[in-house]
């Protein structure tokens, strides 16, 4: 801890710390036990994924992606392919879009219950973790049958899927949907009753609607501050628009609020894999491919943290031109500075997951020169030079 | 036995949550007296996944030297091993972990099961418990 000016300290969180699970540098200055003022500092994660994307083909790169983020992982290429389809032309059978659906679902169920858990981990509620990530595992089988992986699916390809569903299978979804759901209402009974948890997290980590507006926030932070936004009803992609489901929003606008717009989105996801499944059109499972030519498309998903944006931008070649991604923490974390100002100091991890930051997705090279508060994306070449220097 | 999860930089969550799904109640390892630490201080394993960047890799560097002898590593994952789709050579990155710290045990997969994860650590133990009756 050093002095800052008067009273104030500055209390440094990170890269290596309990209270996060992936490593940012997070400087919170305090006075006595109230916050006043934090400087975020990711960037330890940065991999230099658009610019392999560039030296692949397309359809390696679905490969790629899906390790951006091993949380949403399903997102990612769906995000990827949608952007592909869109900026080559080509037309999804309806079949592939209903299983691409089913897939990003469960993903999303999958990782919501998991960010539950870990938020109940950083208020202490232990036994809440365990009985999240139990009913976690259930839907983790879902996955595992279908795709044949547990984290990285490789299910998504450029014009469709590359596995079925069949009857037995779909029957045996139904059974876990089964066990998912009574756990998620279980969980959200948790919360509703337990007077613990209001209050480690009402009215703990505020963003008003102006400011998530002023942040612009997305997902489900967006959600539990009154904003009604979601891609999936926004601008429908995979076949959204056929199915019939309710945007959750709260507007109690703290950590309590993002709780229960996750679990209740949970709620939703598993309504909306019993429809695909009810509904499953018969057909073929990948499309044919045309020749790449000079276009630019982007591709949007509600990714289980927010929008997530893809932009491809093609030529004559098997190989994209460009790719860029915009990730949903990428926008959010900014707005972890309004919800920790004026906290305990207490409170500050469970604020900082209560945006389930994904850094993995979010981190880009940035020096920032804080002598003139300055901040600049470096070339490659300036950055190891500047590493000699200093 | 106290392990350290570190995430060596870059890396995708995937092997980290799998690690939290080992002691969660499916695989539950803490049957078996293994507990994740909060601090390299307390560990006697340390477990790292991912792709080691050129940002992390002194503080990575400061993690180990912190875990107290004797002490074994785990490098968990395809990442950590060989670079993965990453590759090793791309500009943000340094390579893989054993050019920088000494690994006992690798744990292979994109990401590696639960069960995978459990018998590394199981076989580091072993290491862990040959070197200590050694080193007396």
């Amino acid at each position: 801890m050093e002095k800052v000016e008067g009273k104030v300290c500055s209390i440094p969180i990170g890269p290596y710390h309990p209270a996060l699970e992936e490593i940012a540098f997070y400087k919170v200055y305090v006075d006595g036990e109230r916050i006043v003022d934090a400087l975020i500092k990711p960037g330890f994660n940065h991999r230099g994924i658009e610019k392999l994307a560039m030296q692949r083909s397309y359809r390696r790169n679905v490969q790629l992606f899906e390790r951006v983020c091993g949380i949403c992982s399903d997102a990612h290429t769906t995000a990827y392919c949608v952007a592909v389809e869109n900026c080559l032309r080509i037309d999804v059978p309806k079949r592939a879009q209903y299983i691409r659906v089913i897939e990003h679902e469960a993903n999303r169920i999958h990782s919501h219950l998991l960010w539950f858990g870990v938020a109940m981990h950083a208020i202490g509620f232990d036994t809440l973790f365990m009985h999240s990530w139990a009913t976690r595992e259930a839907i983790m089988d879902v996955v595992e049958t279908l795709t044949g992986n547990r984290v990285n699916y490789s299910v998504n390809t450029i014009g469709g899927v590359r596995r079925d569903i069949t009857p037995e299978l779909a029957k045996y979804i139904e059974e876990k949907l089964k066990i998912v759901e009574k756990g998620t209402l279980y969980l959200i009974k948790a919360v509703k009753e337990d007077k613990t948890i209001k209050a480690r997290t009402s009215e703990v980590g505020v963003l008003t609607k102006e400011e998530a507006r002023k942040y612009c926030v997305v997902g489900p932070t967006a959600r539990a501050s009154g904003i009604e936004e979601d891609i999936r009803k926004d601008d429908p992609y995979i076949n959204f628009e056929d199915f019939d489901f309710e945007v959750c929003v709260e507007d109690t606008c703290d950590v309590y609020g993002r709780i229960m717009v996750r679990l209740r989105e949970t709620l939703e996801s598993i309504k909306i894999i019993r429809q695909a499944l009810k509904n499953m059109p018969e057909g073929k499972l990948i499309a044919d491919l045309p020749y790449p030519f000079p276009s630019e498309d982007i591709g949007r998903a509600e990714a289980p943290r927010g929008e997530l944006i893809y932009y491809v931008k093609s030529n004559y070649t098997n190989i994209p031109e460009r790719i860029k991604l915009r990730t949903p923490t990428f926008v959010n974390l900014p707005a972890t500075k309004p919800m920790l100002l004026g906290n305990k100091l207490a409170d500050a991890p469970q604020i900082i997951i209560s945006i389930d930051p994904c850094l993995t997705c979010n981190d880009r090279l940035v020096v920032v020169d804080l002598r003139s508060g300055r901040e600049r994306i470096v070339l490659l070449q300036d950055f190891i030079r500047r590493r000699v220097r200093l | 036995m106290w392990l350290y999860h570190a995430p060596a930089g870059g890396l995708c969550n995937g092997c980290d949550i799998e690690i939290a799904a080992a002691i969660t109640p499916r695989y539950d390892v803490e049957r078996f007296g293994i507990l994740l630490a909060p601090s390299p201080r307390h560990a006697d394993i340390l477990l790292i996944a991912g792709q080691m960047t050129k940002h992390s890799r002194e503080r990575l560097l400061r993690v180990y030297q912190q875990v107290p002898e004797p002490k074994a590593v785990v490098a968990i994952g395809s990442c950590a091993i060989s670079g993965n789709v990453f590759t090793t050579d791309n500009y943000p990155l340094a390579g893989t972990i054993d050019q920088v710290i000494p690994v006992d045990v690798y744990v292979p997969g994109c990401p590696p099961k639960p069960e995978a994860i459990i018998l590394g650590v199981v076989k580091a133990i072993e290491k862990l418990e040959k070197r200590t009756a050694e080193s007396i």
